[in-house]
């Protein structure tokens, strides 16, 4: 949009250059890098504590992941003749959500794996940032499970004791892999659940934590919210998305997720199968998500119910990755629904 | 301490009490107090002006001087025969020495006047006259004969807009002194140094329009203003006319004139349709200066406060210019320009045109020059829309740049229409905001260009 030109004598004066291009000549200090790196800072924090509870194949797997989506990311820009955008931190980004929704013990061919669908088919091959409609981390995970379901569902790390963060290394993991708590419940009923995790304050608190098997990213719900608060805070997401999906999954699971009606569990609903994850930091993308602030209501409710119908009713205890990939297309659809609201109208009410 | 959305925190803003428009915005830094404390100087005229013909709104002037012919300040040298337009004067005692073309902000180059300055002649005095003596016809006349036009912005001839069509009676007069760009310091210098000329002129106007309510809108960073003004305002309130001050939020665009009405009166000035749609006119505050110039002293619009700032220039300053003075002999007035200068915009950074020569001439509508150097100004590239939805909450018009900016470059302007291209007004928050850079403001220029108008 830049043009330069040449003003003056160019024989007398020296040669001037002056931007000459349109208004407005000043632009706010956000920018796309800026808001891609504070998420993957806000992602921090989980990720150092999964270090000790699950032990350091957490960071193994995480760095593997980011490295193949940054690697991809810039092979497929060049492949396809586009300018290579790897420092705004969306392929980094992307990365650590993936290594976020995965088991920490599977092997690392996985997340490179995840790394060449996500990035590669579904994001660039649509179009790149801004076309891809669906979310490339969560793409990643539903691929994975599809392709290597015995090894997405069990290779799950049981916390490991005290602060041996390397015990597991050099373990095979079916020696070690677990179920996590939305499976053994859904599988084996409510008392084996309690019997494994503990009852009453003691479990929400652990599961709050962080200390129990799960993905990176269900660790600790706290730390989570932490994160996603800090985005609030700073205006990059606002609260549209995470509270109508974490209202609309705590309503309908007390409604019909216990053995009656209005006797389910709304707050273990909150803190297991990466609802917090999703609500603050996967639904929230940008590109697929919509703009408007009804739609993200509406965006959220659907993504909240589905999620419940998903976990009570389909096989998979952790619901809110296709409740998200189902909406996420949808969103554009959304969008065009409703508009925002215009100034004013012409005069005498006509288009 | 409020954040405001993505802008720079307003500090100790009381927004309680505080009149703001309810949509969208966008808070830029606000740069003045490089200038805000520089009383209005007088720039000594320079050896030539080059007059544009066109300065307003509406068809050019013709000149009604042959060359080489000597004039005098205030004499009539451009009037428009047939259409909207007002009559241009000479600043100055002097020579025509050329009727031709000369550079212009917008257009590449514009029919001028090119006139040489007599620095011996006496300057013209302007006899006081007892403006309550005259009927709203002759005042209206006198407005029109003055050659004023809105100098805040667009430079719509004032006469036309205070002459509203007989269907749409108006009963609010609203003088816009939010000044909301940044850097510009023009109008808050005028409202200190000139209030009880303003007041005047706003008297002027009230009489005029034959109504007898006016607003007198200001941001609330000019608090030593709206002080000055609150007095002469309470001075000029008589029992038939009342002229009241508003303190308005600091926020872009809180003086674009549907958001100044709105945020004042609470009414919505429809799409496509003007002001007195809703019963109201809006004149600048330095316009009011103007029209109370030209009624009371019956002295024509040919000199403008013009701010100089930005890191760009060697001593920033509020200048009194002669219209027609060209931007090198201001340079050479101030000091000379500093090195890492990178771009020069006549207006204010959100929707100033950014110039590349300094011969181009000040126009009565100049209300700023600004000297911005690299890191003043934004210079990334821009990349893809993230959909971030930043801009659609920034559009105080409610709507879609994001979508019209997708269009543009998906090759179909013509189909941008329903996404409201034609209310846009260009203010520019949406590319202000937007952290891909996206040049929505020339999107939606192009978009303008091949949609059809509804
Ligand atoms: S679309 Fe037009 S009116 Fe809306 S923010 Fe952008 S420039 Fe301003
Ligand atoms: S602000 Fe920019 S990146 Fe965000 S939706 Fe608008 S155009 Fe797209």
């Amino acid at each position: 949009m830049i043009k330069q030109q040449v003003s003056d004598d160019q024989t007398t004066a020296p040669v001037k250059l002056w931007k000459v291009s349109v208004s407005p000549h000043i632009k706010s200090s956000e920018s796309v890098e800026k808001i891609m790196w504070t998420v993957v800072a806000c992602l921090m924090p989980p990720l150092i504590l999964s270090v000790f509870v699950f032990g350091i194949q957490t960071l193994f797997i995480t760095a593997v992941s980011v490295v193949s989506c940054v690697v991809v990311e810039a092979v497929s820009q060049k492949a396809l003749g586009r300018r290579v955008t790897i420092k705004d931190g969306s392929a980094v980004l992307t990365g650590l959500l993936l290594a976020f929704v995965i088991p920490p013990g599977v092997s690392p061919l996985l997340p490179i794996l995840a790394a060449i669908f996500a990035i590669y088919i579904g994001k660039h091959l649509l179009g790149g940032i801004g076309y891809n409609f669906f979310n490339p981390a969560l793409l990643g995970r539903a691929f994975l499970l599809a392709s290597f379901p015995v090894a997405m569902t069990s290779a799950w790390l049981s916390p490991v004791e005290g602060f041996g963060i390397f015990s597991y290394l050099g373990t095979s993991i079916d020696a070690i892999s677990t179920a996590t708590p939305l499976a053994v419940m859904k599988e084996q009923g409510l008392a084996a659940f309690t019997e494994a995790f503990g009852s009453g304050a003691g479990l929400y608190t652990s599961f709050f934590l962080g200390w129990r098997p799960g993905c990176i990213g269900e660790t600790s719900g706290l730390l989570l919210l932490l994160g996603g608060g800090y985005l609030l805070y700073r205006k990059y997401i606002t609260y549209h998305i995470p509270v109508s999906i974490l209202g609309t999954i705590a309503v309908l699971t007390w409604v019909f997720g216990g053995e009656t009606y209005f006797r389910g569990d709304p707050l273990l609903a909150l803190v297991t199968g990466g609802a917090i994850l999703g609500a603050f930091f996967m639904a929230t993308d940008y590109v697929t998500s919509p703009t408007t602030k009804i739609s993200q209501i509406v965006y959220g409710i659907c993504i909240g119910a589905l999620t419940v119908l998903i976990r009570l009713k389909g096989g998979y205890p952790e619901g809110i990755c296709y409740a998200i990939l189902l909406m996420n297309p949808l969103s554009t659809v959304l969008d065009s629904w409703f508009k925002p609201k215009r100034f004013a109208p012409p005069q005498g009410g006509a288009e | 301490m409020p954040v405001c959305r993505r802008g720079t925190p307003i500090e100790s803003q009381d927004t309680e009490s505080m009149l703001t428009f309810p949509k969208g915005g966008a808070h830029p830094p606000e740069f003045k107090e490089q200038t805000a404390g520089l009383s209005i100087e007088v720039m000594p005229v320079p050896d030539e002006l080059e007059l544009i013909l066109g300065q307003h709104i509406g068809a050019p002037c013709t000149p009604t001087v042959a060359r080489k012919e000597e004039i005098n300040e205030g004499a009539l040298v451009g009037e428009v025969k047939r259409g909207l337009g007002v009559p241009l004067h000479s600043p100055v005692t002097g020579k025509i020495k050329a009727i031709g073309t000369s550079a212009h902000p917008m257009r590449v180059t514009a029919p001028s006047l090119t006139i040489g300055v007599d620095h011996e002649a006496d300057p013209v005095q302007y006899p006081e006259q007892d403006w309550q003596s005259f009927d709203g016809s002759e005042l209206l006349q006198k407005v029109n004969d003055a050659g004023i036009i809105g100098v805040g912005g667009a430079g719509f001839p004032t006469h036309v807009k205070l002459n509203p069509p007989a269907g749409s009676p108006v009963d609010i007069l609203l003088l816009n002194g939010a000044e909301c760009e940044p850097y510009i310091t023009s109008d808050h210098r005028q409202m200190l140094e000139h209030a009880a000329e303003i007041v005047g002129g706003a008297g002027i106007i009230l009489k005029i329009l034959g109504i007898n309510e006016c607003y007198i809108g200001i941001e609330s960073n000019k608090q030593d203003a709206i002080k000055v003004m609150t007095a002469a305002a309470e001075q000029a309130s008589t029992g038939d006319c009342s002229i009241k001050i508003e303190t308005l939020q600091v926020k872009y665009p809180q003086g674009s004139e549907k958001q100044l009405i709105q945020a004042i009166t609470g009414r919505k000035v429809p799409a496509m349709a003007l002001p007195s749609a809703v019963g109201v006119v809006v004149q600048n505050v330095s316009t009011a200066k103007a029209i109370y110039d030209g009624v009371v002293y019956g002295k024509p619009l040919y000199e403008k406060v013009v701010t100089i700032a930005g890191k760009g220039i060697n001593k920033p300053a509020n200048l009194l210019l002669k219209v027609g003075t060209r931007i090198k002999d201001i340079v050479d007035y101030l000091g000379g320009l500093e090195p890492g200068l990178s771009k020069i915009i006549m207006g204010g950074p959100m929707m100033g045109f950014a110039v590349s020569s300094l011969d181009i001439p000040i126009t009565k509508t100049t209300s700023a020059i600004l000297f911005l150097t690299e890191d003043e100004i934004d210079t990334s590239p821009h990349s893809q829309c993230i959909r971030c939805g930043w801009c659609l909450e920034a559009c105080p018009m409610g709507l879609e740049p994001k979508e019209i900016g997708i269009y543009v470059e998906a090759n179909r302007a013509e189909d941008t229409e329903p996404f409201g291209v034609f209310d846009c007004f260009e203010c520019g928050s949406c590319a202000y905001v937007c952290p891909a850079k996206r040049p929505l403001v020339q999107f939606v220029r192009l978009a303008k260009m091949k949609a059809k108008r509804p």
